[in-house]
Parts: C-alpha cells; sequence; structure tokens
C-alpha cells in the first residue's frame, strides 16, 4: 500500500536526527502557532504564498537560502567535530554511514538549497529594477520555479527524519549510486529533489535571459545596462545551456534504479564514465552560474561606494561573456585522474588555466575602481575587499588544480575542498553577504546595522581562514577528503584549527541573525525615506524603499550607462507627469499548488508508493489546464492610485 | 490587453509579411525535406556514396535538413530582428555540440586507456 | 506585460542594439518559447551523447542492424514531416483568423503525429516482446531513452495542440491564444529537427 514506506523509516535508534528532526519540528510548530494566532494567514497568502511579483519571489528565495544555510552549517560543524575527535583509537560519534550521510547532503544543500536560492533571489530582486520594467517576463512562471525549488528543499530535508540520505557524496558517482550498492532509498532523496527543484531553476533561467534581453527601460541598450544585469544575463544563459544536461543525467541514473536500465551499471554494457563525464558537464558551468552574479554584486558595490562609476564597462562586459562561453570548455579538469590520455587532459588543462585570465581583468578592474574613489567602508566595501584577497587566493589554488601532474597529486583531497570552499565562501557567499546589506533597505525601507554587519563580516573572515588554510595544508600532507576517522595524528593540530575556524563562523552567522534582529527593532532609526541611501548610480534607487508593486510609475527613458547617476545630476523634472493606469499580473495560486503535488509525487517516487504517484500527477496536470484555461490574470492599477501613491512619495523625500 | 508596439519585429507569423511567401516557405520547406530523407535513406542503404564517407555524409545532410527546417517552418532569418533569435541558437548550439562532441572525444579516450571489457 | 506611455521613443535605437523598450507581449513570449526549447535541444544533446557513447556496449545482445526496421522509419519521418506541413498550414489559417481552416488542418497533424507514435510503440512494443527492451543492455537503454523521451514530447505536444484546439472553439483566435498556438507550432518543428537527428545517428547509421 505504501511501497516501501514501513515504521522503520523512523531513526528511532539514532538520537543525532532525532533531536535535531525535534528541535526543528517545534521552531515549525511554533512558528505555524504564532501565524494562526495573530491571524496572518490571509495576509501571507496574498501577499507572499500567491505573489507573482519579483521582489516577494526574490525575498523569499533569499529567505530559502539562509534558512537552508543553517542546515548545511549544520552538517558542516558535525563532520568537523567528527574529523577533529577520531583520530587514533577515537572512533569520534560519528559512524562511517551516518557521516557519509552528511557530507553528502552538507554538499547538496549547500550548492543547490542555499548557494542557487540566494543567487537566484538576488537576480530576481534587483534586475527588473535595474532594467527600469515593472516586472519579469513571466511573472506566473516565476513564482512556480520558486515554489518547485522549495518542494526540493523541503523534500531533501524530510530525508532526516524519514529514511536515509544518499552516502554517495554530493555528486552521486555510480556504482555506488546505482541499485546494486545503493539499494534503499538515500540516492532517490539525493534525484528527485534536485531533479524538481532543477525545472523550477531552468525555468528561472529562461524567465531572466527573456527578461533582460527582451524587457528593457527605452533607451537602455545592451551597453547601458548595469554590469549586475550582465553578468545574471551569463549567469541565466549558463542555466538555460547547463541545467538540462544535469537534468539528462539524473533521468537515465533514475531508470538504471527505477526501471533496470544500463546507463551506468557494472553491467551489460553501463558505462560510469559517462555518467562522471555529463554530471560535470553540468556541474562546472553550475559554478560559474554561482559565482557571476556575485561578480556582478560586487561591481556595484565597487563602484557605488568609491563614488566612480565602473572602471572600464566594456572589458567587464567582455569578460563576463568570456568567463560564460569558456565555462563550458574546462570540465574535464574535474577527473583528470581517470585515465583519459595525455592530449585531453592537456586540451582540459590549458582551457582552465585560460578562463582565470577574465576572472583576474575584472579583480583589476575592481581595484582601479576602488583607486582614487572616495570610499565609504560599509559592509559591502568590506564584503568587497574581503572577496579580493580571498578569492584570489581561491582562484590561484584553482589554477594550481588545472595543471593535470598536479592533479594527480591533489585530486580529492583536502586541498581540492579547501580550494573550492575557497572560491565559493570568499567568491559567491560573500558576494551574496554584500549584497544582502546593499540591496535590504531597498526591499524592506530601512538599512541593517552597520556594527553587527561590520561584526559578521570579520568573523566570516576569521573564521573562514582559520577553518580552510589547514586543510589546504593538509592536502599536501596527504589527507583525502572524506574521512570519517583520521589515520595520522600529526594532523590533529590542523583539525583542530580548522574546528575553531567553524566556530568562529558560527558566530558570524549568530551575528548575522543579531544584525536582523537589531536591525527590525530599530528600523525607525534608519528608515531609508529617499530610496537611495547609498547615493547610487543605477535604476533601482530611483524607486521608493520598498518599491511600489508597480516599480516605475513612468518607464525612465535611458541615455547612459549608470542611468540614475545621470538622473540625479540633471535634476528632476519640474512638473509631475501624466500617470496612466498601469497593467500589472495578479496573484496566481499555481506556483504553490503546483508545487505542492510535486512534494507529494517526489516523496511517493521516493518511497515507490506508485497509486500516489499517478493521483499526484493527475491532480498536477488538472491544476496546471485549469490555470491554462483561466482568463483574467491582470489587474489594472488606476491612474488616481498610482498618482497618489507617487505624491505620497514625494512627500517623504525623492519624487520618481 | 493594452499592448503598446514599439518595435516592428518580424518575427515568426507577424502580419506584415505576405500570405503567399509563407504559403510558399512552408511548401518549400516541405519539398526540400523530403528529397533530403530520401537522399539520406538512400545514400545510408546503397554505396552509391564512398563507403568511409557515408556517417560524414548523413551528418551533412542532416543539418541541412535541420537547417530547411529553422528557415522554411520555423522562419529563422538574418535580419536585425532575428539577431537574439540567431546568437541564442548558436549558443545552444555550441553547448549541443560540446556535450556531444566531447563526450565523444572523453569517454574513447577513456575507453582506450581502459583495459578491454568482456562484453 | 504591459508598457505605460513613455515620454520619448527613439526609433533608431529600436533595431539591433536593443533600446527601444520592452518588446511587446508576443514576442517576448515567443523568444520565452525559443529559449525553452533551446534548453530542450541541450537535454536531448545529453541523451544523444549517452547514445552515442553507449551504442557499441550490445552485452551480447541485439544491435540496431539486427532490430531496426527503416521502411518503418520512413513512413515515421513521412508522417512527422507531413505533420509539421500540416501544422505551419494550420498557423497560417489561424494568423488569418479563420478558425475553421485552422482546426482542419491541426486535425491532419493530430492524425499524423499519432500514426508516428503508433508506428514507434509496436516497435517498441516488438522489441520488448523478443528480448531487446531497455535492460538488455547499454545500447539498449540508450535508444529506447533517447527516442522514446522524443516519443514522449511528441505525445505531450499532441496533448497541448488537443487543449489548444478546445481553447479557440471556446474562445476563439484571440492574442493570448494566438500566442499559445505560436508555441504549440515553435514546439512541434522543434521535434521535428529532433526527430532529423534521431533517424540519422541512430536508425542510419545504426542500421549499417
Amino acid at each position: 500500500m505504501l511501497g516501501n514506506l514501513t515504521w522503520a523509516a523512523i531513526p528511532l535508534d539514532q538520537p543525532l536526527p532525532l533531536y535535531a528532526m525535534g528541535v526543528v519540528g517545534l521552531v515549525i510548530l511554533a512558528v505555524l502557532a504564532v501565524v494562526t494566532v495573530k491571524g496572518w494567514w490571509p495576509y501571507l497568502w496574498r501577499e507572499w504564498i500567491t505573489s507573482v511579483d519579483h521582489k516577494r519571489i526574490g525575498a523569499m528565495y533569499f529567505i530559502l537560502g539562509l534558512i537552508m544555510l543553517l542546515r548545511g552549517y549544520s552538517d558542516a560543524i558535525m563532520m568537523r567535530t567528527q574529523q577533529a575527535i577520531a583520530i587514533g583509537d577515537a572512533q569520534g560519534y560519528l559512524p562511517p554511514d551516518h557521516y557519509d550521510q552528511i557530507f553528502s547532503a552538507h554538499g547538496s544543500i549547500m550548492i543547490f538549497f542555499v548557494a542557487m536560492p540566494l543567487v537566484i533571489g538576488l537576480m530576481n530582486f534587483v534586475v527588473p529594477l535595474q532594467l527600469g520594467v515593472r516586472d519579469v517576463a513571466f511573472p506566473t512562471l516565476n513564482s512556480v520555479s520558486f515554489w518547485l525549488t522549495a518542494t526540493g528543499a523541503l523534500l531533501i530535508n524530510v530525508s532526516l527524519v524519514i529514511g536515509s540520505f544518499a552516502r554517495t557524496g554530493w555528486m552521486g558517482y555510480p556504482p555506488l549510486s546505482e541499485l546494486a550498492f545503493s539499494p534503499d532509498e538515500g540516492v532517490d532523496y539525493y534525484l528527485w529533489p534536485l531533479q524538481i527543484s532543477g525545472i523550477g531553476t531552468l525555468f528561472t533561467g529562461i524567465n531572466f535571459v527573456t527578461t533582460i534581453l527582451k524587457l528593457r527601460a527605452p533607451g537602455m541598450t545592451y551597453m547601458r545596462m548595469p554590469v549586475f544585469c550582465w553578468t545574471a544575463l551569463a549567469s541565466n544563459m549558463l542555466i538555460v545551456a547547463a541545467f538540462p544536461i544535469l537534468t539528462g543525467t539524473f533521468v537515465m541514473l533514475l531508470l538504471d534504479r527505477y526501471l533496470g536500465m544500463h546507463f551506468f551499471t557494472n553491467d551489460l554494457g553501463g558505462n560510469q564514465m559517462m555518467y562522471v563525464n555529463l554530471f560535470w558537464a553540468w556541474g562546472h558551468p553550475e559554478v560559474y552560474i554561482l559565482i557571476l552574479p556575485a561578480f556582478g554584486v560586487f561591481s556595484e558595490v565597487a563602484a557605488t561606494f568609491s563614488g566612480k562609476g565602473l572602471f572600464s564597462y566594456r572589458t567587464m562586459v567582455w569578460a563576463t561573456l568570456g568567463i560564460c562561453v569558456l565555462s563550458f570548455l574546462v570540465w574535464l579538469h574535474h577527473f583528470f585522474t581517470m585515465g583519459a590520455g595525455a592530449d585531453v587532459n592537456a586540451f582540459f588543462g590549458i582551457m582552465s588555466s585560460i578562463i582565470a585570465v577574465p576572472t583576474g581583468a575584472k579583480i583589476f578592474n575592481w581595484l582601479f575602481t576602488l583607486f582614487r574613489g572616495r570610499i565609504v567602508f560599509t559592509t559591502p566595501v568590506l564584503y568587497l575587499i574581503g572577496f579580493m584577497i580571498t578569492f584570489v587566493i581561491g582562484g590561484l589554488t584553482g589554477v594550481l588544480l588545472a595543471v593535470p601532474p598536479v592533479d594527480f597529486v591533489l585530486h580529492n583531497s583536502a586541498f581540492l575542498v579547501a580550494h573550492f570552499h575557497n572560491v565559493i565562501i570568499g567568491g559567491v557567499l560573500f558576494g551574496m553577504l554584500a549584497g544582502y546589506n546593499y540591496w535590504f533597505p531597498k526591499a524592506f525601507g530601512f538599512t541593517l546595522d552597520e556594527r553587527w554587519g561590520k561584526a559578521s563580516f570579520w568573523c566570516w573572515l576569521i573564521g573562514f581562514y582559520l577553518a580552510f588554510m589547514p586543510l589546504y595544508m593538509l592536502g599536501l600532507m596527504g589527507m583525502t577528503r572524506r574521512l570519517q576517522h583520521i589515520p595520522d595524528p600529526s594532523w590533529q593540530p590542523l583539525l583542530l584549527v580548522a574546528e575553531v575556524g567553524a566556530i568562529v563562523i558560527f558566530l558570524g552567522i549568530l551575528c548575522q541573525i543579531a544584525q536582523l534582529y537589531v536591525s527590525i527593532r530599530t528600523r525607525d532609526l534608519r528608515r531609508d525615506l529617499t530610496g537611495d541611501p547609498w547615493n547610487g548610480r543605477t535604476l533601482e534607487w530611483a524607486t521608493s524603499s520598498p518599491p511600489p508593486a508597480y516599480n516605475f510609475a513612468i518607464l525612465p527613458r535611458v541615455e547612459t550607462i549608470d542611468a540614475f547617476w545621470q538622473m540625479k545630476r540633471r535634476g528632476l523634472p519640474p512638473v509631475e507627469p501624466a500617470y496612466e493606469a498601469i497593467e500589472m499580473p495578479r496573484n496566481s495560486p499555481i506556483g504553490f499548488v503546483n508545487a505542492f503535488f510535486a512534494t507529494i509525487v517526489g516523496f511517493a517516487l521516493i518511497w515507490h508508493i506508485w497509486w500516489i504517484v499517478i493521483l499526484g500527477l493527475l491532480a498536477a496536470a488538472v491544476g496546471i489546464l485549469v490555470f491554462g484555461w483561466s482568463e483574467n490574470r491582470e489587474r489594472e492599477i488606476p491612474a488616481r492610485e498610482i498618482a497618489r501613491l507617487e505624491r505620497a512619495r514625494s512627500a517623504l523625500g525623492r519624487p520618481a | 490587453m493594452a499592448d503598446v508596439r514599439l518595435l516592428h519585429d518580424r518575427t515568426p507569423g507577424v502580419e506584415e509579411q505576405e500570405p503567399t511567401a509563407n504559403y510558399l516557405s512552408y511548401t518549400a520547406g516541405l519539398v526540400l525535406a523530403i528529397l533530403l530523407t530520401i537522399t539520406s535513406f538512400v545514400v545510408a542503404q546503397t554505396n552509391l556514396l564512398w563507403p568511409p564517407g557515408i556517417p560524414v555524409g548523413l551528418m551533412v545532410l542532416a543539418f541541412a535538413q535541420i537547417g530547411v527546417h529553422l528557415v522554411f517552418f520555423l522562419h529563422l532569418g538574418s535580419g536585425p530582428d532575428h539577431t537574439n533569435n540567431l546568437l541564442a541558437l548558436a549558443f545552444g548550439m555550441l553547448a549541443v555540440f560540446l556535450v556531444i562532441a566531447g563526450s565523444i572525444w572523453i569517454i574513447a579516450n577513456l575507453n582506450w586507456n581502459m583495459m578491454e571489457m568482456p562484453r | 506585460m504591459t508598457v505605460a506611455t513613455v515620454d520619448f521613443i527613439s526609433t533608431d535605437l529600436a533595431r539591433g542594439r536593443g533600446g527601444g523598450g520592452p518588446a511587446p507581449t508576443r514576442i517576448v513570449v515567443a523568444y520565452g518559447f525559443w529559449i525553452f526549447l533551446l534548453s530542450d535541444f541541450v537535454l536531448f544533446s545529453g541523451l544523444f551523447a549517452a547514445y552515442a557513447v553507449l551504442s557499441g556496449n550490445t552485452a551480447g545482445g541485439p544491435t540496431g542492424s539486427e532490430l531496426f526496421n527503416l521502411r518503418n522509419v520512413f513512413i515515421e519521418t513521412m508522417c512527422l514531416l507531413f505533420s509539421s506541413y500540416t501544422c505551419g498550414l494550420g498557423a497560417l489559417s489561424a494568423e488569418r483568423r479563420q478558425p475553421g481552416r485552422f482546426l482542419g488542418f491541426n486535425v491532419l497533424t493530430l492524425v499524423l503525429g499519432a500514426a508516428f507514435l503508433i508506428i514507434e510503440s509496436t516497435e517498441f512494443a516488438a522489441m520488448v516482446a523478443k528480448g531487446a527492451g531497455p535492460s538488455r543492455s547499454a545500447f539498449l537503454s540508450g535508444f529506447f531513452t533517447l527516442v522514446g523521451t522524443h516519443g514522449v514530447h511528441v505525445t505531450g505536444g499532441l496533448l497541448f495542440l488537443v487543449y489548444m484546439m478546445a481553447q479557440v472553439v471556446a474562445k476563439g483566435l484571440r492574442p493570448h491564444v494566438l500566442r499559445r498556438l505560436l508555441c504549440f507550432s515553435l514546439f512541434w518543428h522543434a521535434l521535428d529537427i529532433v526527430w532529423v537527428g534521431v533517424f540519422t545517428l541512430v536508425y542510419l547509421m545504426g542500421a549499417r
């Protein structure tokens, strides 16, 4: 009746996940209780859950990413602690089976449910505002994308509580991920959430490529777009071109597991290296999907807080596009050691070194932007400087690893682990935190507390170096990745330093929570009344904070790069413009409804409960057909309402 | 729904094209595609083409037929309004090429270096 | 998405360099769908690559040349090609606001598409019956998945077409209906493009 699902799936004999489930369950129940008692459900449904507004969806993505950061961090501190104590005769507190699930979940969650949502959330919020338009090309599809990602996040966390997770690492290599060696539900808990959220991400890619290429304010030619929009374009082009590869690869592994096919099995002709090859054909563009928007954030932050335009806009654009194309030409460097010949290894090694060049050009451009600027040392600028130093180190170790003979020694060692955390934390995470501090006032109408922001930065920076520099050394000393037990006691001192680093990072997370709490408590002291708290250069700062649903009452007429800067220098039009009615898309429950059934279908697929799968798919199909038949998906905001909102804004500060 | 036309793009099927040109386009596309298909089948099953060249010949015919579909059925043109469409197609085709050619090259290389597996 | 009145539009910026402001909805929808189709091509490229790499791994089982019936493949190809043609003629009728002719041409599209699917599923069933199913070898896994995924797309396309024909009957050829018909046409022609790849790489090269 319930497929493979039995009561044995609940880990009653394992205290740690049970304890974690208990705490999380209580928190969720408490939140639901508060929302219900205070009567907030109608507001939440109307303003957030069914919203198709890019600003709301962006905020929800970002919140999802931050919450999942806590889960991913918990996995990290558990691993660090295990490695710090399981040395020599000591076995630590995590048995291998459990440890394997933790490192698999850590990677999967951090990449797919922390980094991607943070990046997509930021792009969602900022891009339409910077382009001077009212929303993305397909707002309802945007909602569908978000809720499918949330479905994936929910399903992957259910694995903590019902059943177990994959033990294959976040890449899911066969033959270990095949039925013969992973017969239980673990790998399916990896494949289905990622497949479902992958569809959402693909839709996001389509949405943003179309938005950036086809929906910009009048006069905004390509070379007048903000650099963040260029990096968003490149990132979304990569999503469109790379995510289908992952979808296809996972389909093949799922067919092996569910229908007994032989793409990657040991027997009857399967080829496991084909999985590795296809996985990384997606996987390398994926890391550029993550880093390019972070580069975009830093470009915006550098320009705004130096009081100068970005140095050499053109080379930034070309470097971005160059990185975009080159990212498709390097993927074999993830498996240099797997037996390809010297010609193949040499080609990919050289390409991997070349891709460092446009990134280096960007570093110089940021430096030259800061040079002789009137720099304001806000939290985003600290992240920028921390990023420039940290990311260069990470990039250099990457170029080291790009040399095949070096990689033969260092592949899958702790050196590799240090490298990719170096670039992801120093690059992606710092970028997202900078963007968070930079655009928070635009989203919510008040700035974040600077002191706690800076404290958080210093904890993250110091914590990162303490946690990961030892890993470089350990890798060179011979330590491999994913060790549940440490064979060499001489490694312990460095592992203890790494543990301290992880704790300092935790302090950084606590500072961020404190920052948010304090900022909300004292928000009236830091209200952004003008919409332009940083003396910004791009169009999002031309709106109020937060912007009205329609973003711009009149679409701005763009004549240069840094359009808002030019508008400020020119002064404001003396006469109030004649407002006209604006049509905006209505909210829609289809995103949430679709994801609801996706969750049910996903869970049923994992546990082989076929009748629920069929019913769930039918229900989802009915939902889509009903939605497809509906009309009247737009609402009109009358001109006098717009006039009222715009006048209220000019009473506070700057007009639109 | 109010829809202010700011561009006069001539993307697929927009009114400004002449009707007879479109019927012609589809019919010409059909005829060309049929010819290319028949040629492919003939080339594959006979020795009219030098046998070692048959795979390349089939690929050329396939690309030609894909081109026929893109131009005659999908109306992909070369004017400035089609730039976005063409660039997107080029990027997509680059990805397709790299995945297929790259995979074949890499796996062939790996297979060559591995011991022969019992089949 | 609607654009409110703008104070000044420079039409010389509209072409090529992209300064003309937000594009009309029809163009936005068509372009977005085109990007989706390109992503679908990339999905197929992964399946093509897997097929290409695994096509020699027959594990002692049947090979392509033993299994493929090229006469049926030719008929399938003609069915799909002619269905693309009738789909195109239907699109022209829709542009000219002729719902009757639109429906007529698309009934033909449906019939031809269904014929394709019937021939293909009969072929699959026959292969499974003689022990050459997808779990027999990696080659067959690759074959069934690549060709089957194309078949699933065709099925989805036909379901989409039936739904759109119902919308035309119920609502007429209104702008949003026309936009979706444009999406269907793009989809249907793209599937024929994928089929060109399939019959060339899988059947014609595999049968030799």
